[in-house]
């Protein structure tokens, strides 16, 4: 019987559970995966088993038109892996489907969040902070100077802009798998009914999401429109699209983003920002240290992002913590 | 302040230039005297407060957040004011935002002491678009795209003068401009500048590239490696301008009473040697000069070793009368006649290469390495002196760049529009044979010649290649090979592999290169004219 956490280790391409032969997010193929969510750089296809959310599982069907060896696990619930390890997961509150995987083997407890946030997000059920032994936490807005305004003040910012220019529109930009559906619905809950445009790539994420129960208000595609009827109208993007030829179809964009990082001046410039929109589905730097305490886990791991600053915070806070070096990971345009 | 900082905010978001004169346009007439003149002044980086410096806003941040935890966010946002503004934590009082004229009166008084205690008063004042323009005002360096020819386009624009008169005026005023906007907004009496050793722009030049002319349009000159300067002579003073228009008169005190008659003069600062050209070019290399550079007190020794000089291009001004409308072949030929009354000790005139026809200037230019001369200037025979870079007048065509195969040894986040990618490069020769075991030494560092593409996956192999990290420079596994081009390269003792190159850029990125065919020091060592 392994004992010392032992039987998890982090190896450059995923966390490795080595009792029941299973990796958490692997960067590349393997037998069997524990996935966290159904972003890219955590949720990569061709694995022979899939263990995730029925909705993350959803998603990576979307993704890569496979369904071999899917294994939906409800939040809440546990599964049973080969040698002794249990597998529970529970909210991350970060998109569609997100989840924490807590890990239970020989009375020891290690929790592996994938991507989160505490803020409240209409889009999926919020993080449920866990004790455990040790917590596996990201890092992508790990500095202190990431601090996210309220998304109310994000929506104002956005309507008011679109509200001074009705000959043109607002072009968001936002990524395809949870940014883009959580802006549509925060903008229904803030009580902008008009119909949303949106890119032809943003379009079968957004039905899944409907068809998961979240409801997204009228949508439809720019490309069944004319650009008379998009002025005064809000159009949703990828945000590769933001500075593509693509947007020479709409009335004078106004080219916005919803990002972390538009939190910096210079990171809107560098994409052309014109209308920077704080908006993140990972937590920030008070959410960070916050749920590290909250949890009051015996060692943090810190998997990636700015794990110096984090890793330094822990150490001021008398927090034992180590930084994993994971490779694959990505700042992605969140 | 708020009018301000939402200007500055909008400018940093703005990408369309038309749209940036409209805003700064917009600002400038709906703002009062003198707080427009300030803010102008901040715009085209014209304002100083010798104790505000970034260095005092490190310290006062120090203090109020982890020190490790500061030099990590600086290093992310690539800008101290930035982060600053960031970082400061939101006072409890209510803001009471100081007016831009108060707050320039403020910095003004601050000595190094009171910064301490002034400059975090003033920032609780502001929420953080306010801190961040005070910040950005106090410490120059707006890097909000807007150059300083941009805000003067501005002004000109917002009170319909001509852009050319303002610049005209400009340099003999300082902010917050009074003269300027009394004579632009109020429609009184423009500023007088006559008898004032005034700088004005320089005329530049593009690069040819792949444009033929005709050389019965154009004149040759050697390009010279010095630095250009603008004498100025009026109301009996002589100073000396670079090109940027910073006053160099201290650094160059034996040029200061040598000019015995009122002119605006403009030429290439040299010292006294025989690497450029050989005997008959007459002057020192890069590196002789750079001795001279940055020294605001100059000793004997100094001015016997390496004299300067000034090797006349043009004349702007001769006696009071503006010659820049005629054309340069009726303005050179009014300079070599005042040749005849400068001093031969001080000045001498850059010749004209004769060439018989186009190929002929083009293998007289292939020559000019050898000769270690920087290349050839072509100037349109019939061309004005005109502020700036206009297409089709002056062009600088220099000679092909050196090409080196190096490795890159270590990286930097970037700042502005690179901030926080790792875009800094400094970069190795093999200090013997790789393949027994010889190290690489740094011979340059590079921040141009990629795409932003490029820069990208240069960024992405930085981070994950990473072996060791210095604050904020990190040491990658020396596995990628840059072909470096550069313009020269010199004996530096400020170096561990004793050498340092001119104008160093990535060429191209061989990602397909193994490390240990890239070259080694003596390889770039052989390549030394001085």
């Amino acid at each position: 019987m392994s004992t010392d956490f032992s039987w998890i280790r982090p190896e450059p391409h995923g966390i490795h559970i080595v009792p029941a032969d299973c990796w958490v997010d692997p960067s590349r193929a393997v037998a069997k995966a524990l996935v966290t969510h159904g972003h890219a750089d955590h949720a990569r296809g061709g694995h022979g088993q899939t263990v995730a959310t029925p909705e993350t599982l959803a998603i990576m069907k979307l993704r890569y038109a496979t369904s071999d060896g899917a294994t939906p696990v409800g939040y809440g619930e546990t599964i049973k892996l080969p040698g002794g390890v249990d597998a529970t997961y529970i909210p991350a509150g970060h998109v569609l489907g997100s989840a924490q995987i807590l890990l239970e083997h020989a009375g020891e407890r290690v929790i592996v969040t994938g991507d989160y946030k505490r803020r409240a997000d209409p889009t999926c059920p919020p993080f449920e902070a866990t004790p455990c032994d040790i917590f596996v936490t990201e890092a992508t807005f790990g500095l202190p100077l990431f601090t996210h305004p309220p998304i109310e003040e994000e929506m104002a910012k956005l309507l008011d802009r679109l509200a001074a220019h009705p000959e043109r529109c607002v072009l968001v930009g936002a990524y395809a798998l949870g940014k883009a559906q959580r802006v549509i619905a925060e903008l229904r809950g803030a009580g902008h009914h008009e119909p949303i445009y949106l890119h032809g790539a943003l379009e079968r994420m957004c039905r899944l999401y409907e068809e998961h129960g979240v409801g997204l208000g009228e949508l439809r595609l720019v490309a069944d429109h004319t650009k008379e009827n998009m002025r005064g109208a809000i159009v949703m993007c990828p945000p590769s699209a933001l500075n593509d030829r693509w947007s020479r179809r709409l009335p004078e964009p106004i080219t916005a983003m919803a990002s972390g990082w538009m939190r910096v001046r210079q990171r809107a410039r560098q994409r052309n920002v014109e209308l920077p929109l704080v908006i993140s589905d990972h937590a920030d730097w008070g959410e960070l240290t916050r749920t590290i305490a909250e949890v009051d886990a015996y060692e943090n791991w810190i998997t990636h992002g700015r794990e110096d600053a984090l890793l330094r915070w822990c150490q001021l806070h008398q927090r034992r913590a180590r930084a994993l070096a994971l490779v694959g990971y990505e700042d992605e345009d969140d | 302040m708020e009018e301000f900082a939402a200007l500055v905010d909008a400018l940093v978001y703005t990408r369309s230039r038309n749209e940036k004169l409209r805003l700064i346009a917009e600002y400038l007439r709906a703002t009062p005297d003198p707080d427009r003149g300030w803010a102008l002044a901040a715009l085209s980086d014209g304002l100083d407060f010798p104790a505000v410096k970034s260095s005092a806003i490190r310290n006062l941040m120090k203090d109020r957040v982890d020190p490790v935890l500061w030099t990590l966010s600086r290093d992310f946002v690539g800008d101290t004011a930035e982060t600053a503004s960031l970082l400061w934590p939101a006072p409890d009082s209510e803001p009471d935002p100081p007016g831009v004229s108060e707050a320039v009166e403020l910095l003004s008084a601050m000595t190094r002491k009171s910064v301490l205690t002034g400059l975090p008063n003033l920032l609780d004042r502001l929420d953080a678009s306010g801190r961040y323009a005070l910040l950005k005002l106090a410490t120059g360096g707006m890097r909000i795209g807007v150059s300083s020819r941009l805000a003067k386009t501005a002004f000109a624009q917002a009170f319909e003068v001509s852009v050319d008169q303002v610049e005209e005026y400009w340099h003999g005023l300082e902010p917050p401009y009074g003269p300027l906007f009394a004579w632009a907004a109020h429609g009184q009496a423009p500023p007088d500048i006559e008898n004032l050793p005034t700088f004005r722009p320089f005329m530049l030049a593009h690069p040819l590239e792949d444009t033929v002319v005709d050389l019965t349009d154009y004149a040759a000159e050697w390009k010279w490696d010095g630095i250009r300067v603008q004498l100025v002579r009026a109301g009996e003073e002589t100073r000396v301008y670079s090109r940027s228009g910073d006053d160099i008169s201290a650094t160059f005190p034996e040029l200061l009473d040598v000019l015995p008659f009122p002119a605006v003069l403009d030429g290439e600062l040299l010292v006294r040697g025989s690497a450029q050209g050989g005997e008959e070019g007459g002057a020192a290399s890069f590196n002789a000069l750079q001795q001279r550079l940055g020294r605001k007190k100059v000793s004997k020794k100094m001015l016997a070793e390496f004299p300067a000089f000034v090797r006349l291009y043009d004349a702007l001004l001769i006696e009071g009368e503006d010659v820049r409308e005629q054309p340069w072949t009726a303005r050179r030929s009014r300079l070599v006649s005042l040749m005849a009354r400068l001093p031969e000790s001080h000045f001498d005139i850059s010749s004209v290469v004769q060439a018989r026809d186009f190929d002929h200037l083009a293998e007289i230019r292939a020559g000019s390495r050898e000769d270690a001369i920087e290349g050839l200037m072509l100037k349109r025979r019939d061309s004005p002196y005109i502020a700036g870079r206009r297409v089709g007048y002056w062009y600088k065509w220099k000679r092909d760049p050196l090409l080196v195969d190096c490795v890159l040894m270590y990286a930097q986040r970037g700042s502005g529009k690179r901030s926080s990618f790792f875009s800094d490069y400094t970069f190795g020769c093999w200090d013997g044979d790789p393949d027994t075991g010889a190290d690489l030494l740094p011979v340059g560092k590079a921040y141009s010649g990629f795409t932003d593409e490029e820069l990208k996956k240069l960024d992405r192999h930085v981070r994950q290649n990473t072996v060791n990290r210095f604050g904020p420079v990190r040491e990658t596994d020396k596995s990628l090979v840059f072909e470096v081009a550069f313009d020269s390269v010199h004996e530096s003792k400020r170096h561990k592999s004793g050498l340092a190159m001119r104008f160093p850029r990535i060429h191209r990125i061989r990602w397909d290169k193994p490390p240990h065919e890239a070259d080694r020091i003596e390889a770039l060592r052989a390549l030394i004219r001085d």
